[in-house]
């Protein structure tokens, strides 16, 4: 254990012996008493005698130089006397006058103006950088139309895989209860003025036209989104994206391309299966209804047209576009270190589900004047 | 500092004990039968080619692995079977350095090398800060304390690595490729400063190593790895298996590394 005595006062001279071991483990209370007992003399030599310490590491080195960089009158300054050689050499290492300020900060935080500025610049950047990327995206789609064997097929069938069968089980408990609890609320209501059945109607309607796909983009932002931003990242991170550009290869048609490919294949899929799976939830609710199984079929069939299935899988593609392309885009964008992946696959959820709903509010007014 | 002059320098206290160990994954087995033992105060070196096993022993003697067979002892403690407590004890003792600087990203170097200070002293706020600094001032990163680790290079990611596993002066330091990335002048101060902790504070390193120059500076003992062998091919002090050993792969590995040392002087000079 490190020790400390304050040393009778020898003429004009104060001081503080320290004696065993100065490390990490041992030196809280002493480091605090030594600093007192310093401050306790601020106009005489204060010298500290480590004549009897037995063992002194890093942090015993940094007691002492914290003590010897303490700021004094002329005339009163700190003394190291008796440290062995040994120790002595390692404290030789440091200026402890070096140490007396705080280490410079990084940047200065500038102006309210300038933070605004920059704040303003970063937007443009984005939206530039999702111009570029989109464009890239488009052209290297167009490619891929043009010359199919270009597409790596097999990534796109890995990647399908993965963001379509993979994600049925989610799909199937959300679109299920989605019915359910839609069936459920709205037949409670409709029950006072004896209009059960249309509760096909609104669940038909609904799931077809706009929570079928909606809930299903959501999925895809949350899960197949953030992985395809984690994925990339990490890949960028790893100097790989950088390794494929060097090599001649276009990361976009690399790794975008098949990605985006694989969410439009799927998300048709994915919303029509939440659809099927949601109509069953009402139909079960209607049962409890007393809503008999085909009554409830016949009233979905005649109620829900073509025109509002197509509509809704049109917008499960336009989604499966969306949340692909801003996962890959975030992932493209991602900085380094580990922290940064964990940013770009926050990004890619939050800006997919913001650009799924507002693009969901244009399609709804678009089909509105459309008379979809 | 010559090897002769340290002889002697460790007073035969075994630290670490490897003793038949054998390495394996699924069906592919990288190490087997490995057997020596690490004394207090010596610098220890792992050397070895690339494929060699050498990071794969270390992870199994700081316990990131657990052995296929045999068993790695820490200053008398099994670490593979160390649970809880007994773990975290063996755990306070070491500090590593990894190949690529394990920096948290999250933070800057400051709360990197503040970290273990923070978590396992009562040191106060101020206290650690200087010792953290000093320790950043040791491997040449004064100034840049606030700065992230994805701001900087390679090189200075593993001086800050470096840093923090100095942080709370370990029994025993791991350096896994300390000197890859770092420049000559650095990586030769580097040297200075593990031999000064080596022998003014009785630390024990061992260090896995490319850098035959390093090697001759600071290593009191080595062994030698070698991936036909899945073991150790030769083990002493370096200076004296680069002279008179007879195994071919050890005189290859130090020679090749010598001829190419005495080609580069003349332009040095």
């Amino acid at each position: 254990m490190a020790e400390l005595t304050i040393t009778p006062p020898d003429g004009a001279t104060r001081g503080l012996a320290l004696a065993g071991r100065l490390d990490a483990h041992s030196l809280g209370p002493v480091w605090a008493d030594a600093k007192r007992a310093l401050a306790g003399s601020p106009d005489r030599p204060f010298v500290v005698d480590c004549s009897r310490v037995e063992y002194c590491d890093g942090a015993g080195i940094a007691m002492l130089v914290d003590l010897l960089g303490t700021e004094r009158r002329p005339g009163a300054e700190v003394r190291i006397e008796g440290l062995r050689e040994g120790f002595g050499r390692l404290l030789e290492q440091f200026d402890p006058a070096e140490f007396r300020a705080p280490p410079p900060p990084r940047e200065a935080p500038g102006s309210v103006v300038e933070r605004l500025g920059r704040a303003g610049r970063g937007v443009w950047v984005g939206l530039y950088a999702l111009v570029a990327f989109v464009g890239e995206a488009l052209t290297a789609l167009a490619g891929a139309l043009r010359r199919p064997s270009s597409v790596r097929w097999r990534d796109v069938l890995l990647v399908a895989e993965e963001a379509g069968v993979n994600a049925l089980p989610i799909v199937a408990l959300i679109g299920f209860l989605m019915g359910v609890i839609l069936a459920f609320q709205s037949a409670i209501s409709m029950r006072q003025f004896g209009a059960e059945i249309f509760v096909a109607d609104l669940v038909g309607l609904a799931m077809t036209r706009e929570l079928g796909p909606l809930m299903t983009a959501i999925l895809l932002a949350g899960r197949s989104g953030a992985a395809f931003a984690a994925e990339i990242g990490t890949m960028k991170v790893n100097d790989e994206v950088n390794a494929l550009e060097t090599m001649g290869l276009d990361p976009v048609r690399f790794l975008v391309v098949p990605r985006m490919l694989a969410a439009v294949a799927m998300m048709p899929l994915l919303s029509a299966f939440a659809v099927l799976i949601g109509l069953l939830g009402g139909a079960m609710v209607m049962q409890l209804f007393e809503i008999p199984l085909y009554t409830y079929y016949l009233q979905v069939v005649n109620r829900v047209q073509l025109n509002d299935l197509f509509g809704g899988l049109f917008k499960s593609v336009v989604f499966g576009v969306l949340v692909a392309g801003v996962g890959c885009l975030r992932g493209l964008q991602t900085r380094t270190g580990a922290s940064a992946v964990g940013l770009s696959a926050t990004s890619a959820v939050v800006s997919g589900i913001v650009l799924i709903v507002a693009v969901d509010g244009i399609f709804a007014v678009v089909f509105y004047y459309l008379d979809i | 500092m010559s090897n002769a002059n340290r002889s002697g320098a460790h007073d035969e206290e075994v630290v670490i004990r490897v003793e038949g160990l054998k390495a394996a994954f699924d069906d592919r087995t990288i190490l087997e039968n490995v057997t020596f033992d690490v004394f207090q105060g010596e610098v220890f070196g792992i050397l070895g080619g690339s494929g060699s096993g050498k990071t794969v022993l270390v992870r199994h003697i700081i316990g990131l692995y657990e052995p296929a067979a045999g068993r790695v002892l820490i200053e008398g403690r099994d670490v593979a079977t160390a649970q809880g407590e007994e773990r975290l004890a063996i755990l306070r003792r070491i500090g590593v350095m990894y190949q690529l600087g394990a920096l948290f990203g999250s933070m800057t170097l400051l709360e990197n090398v503040s970290l273990p200070l923070e978590e396992y002293t009562a040191l106060p706020p101020d206290a650690i800060e200087l010792i953290a600094r000093l320790k950043l001032k040791l491997v040449g990163l004064e100034g840049f304390e606030h700065h992230m680790p994805s701001e900087l290079s390679g090189g200075m990611q593993k001086r800050a690595a470096i840093a923090r596993a100095m942080a709370l002066d370990p029994a025993i330091l791991f350096l896994d490729e300390p000197s890859s990335g770092l420049d000559p002048v650095t990586a030769a101060a580097f040297d200075q400063t593990v031999l000064r902790l080596a022998r003014v504070l009785g630390i024990t390193v061992v260090v896995v190593t490319h850098d035959l120059a390093s090697t001759f500076t600071i290593c009191d003992r080595v062994i030698m790895l070698h991936k036909e062998a899945r073991g150790i091919i030769a083990e002493g002090d370096p200076h004296e298996l680069r002279e008179k050993s007879d195994n071919p792969h050890v005189r290859h590995f130090f020679n090749r590394e010598a001829e190419e040392e005495r080609a580069t002087e003349p332009a040095g000079a």
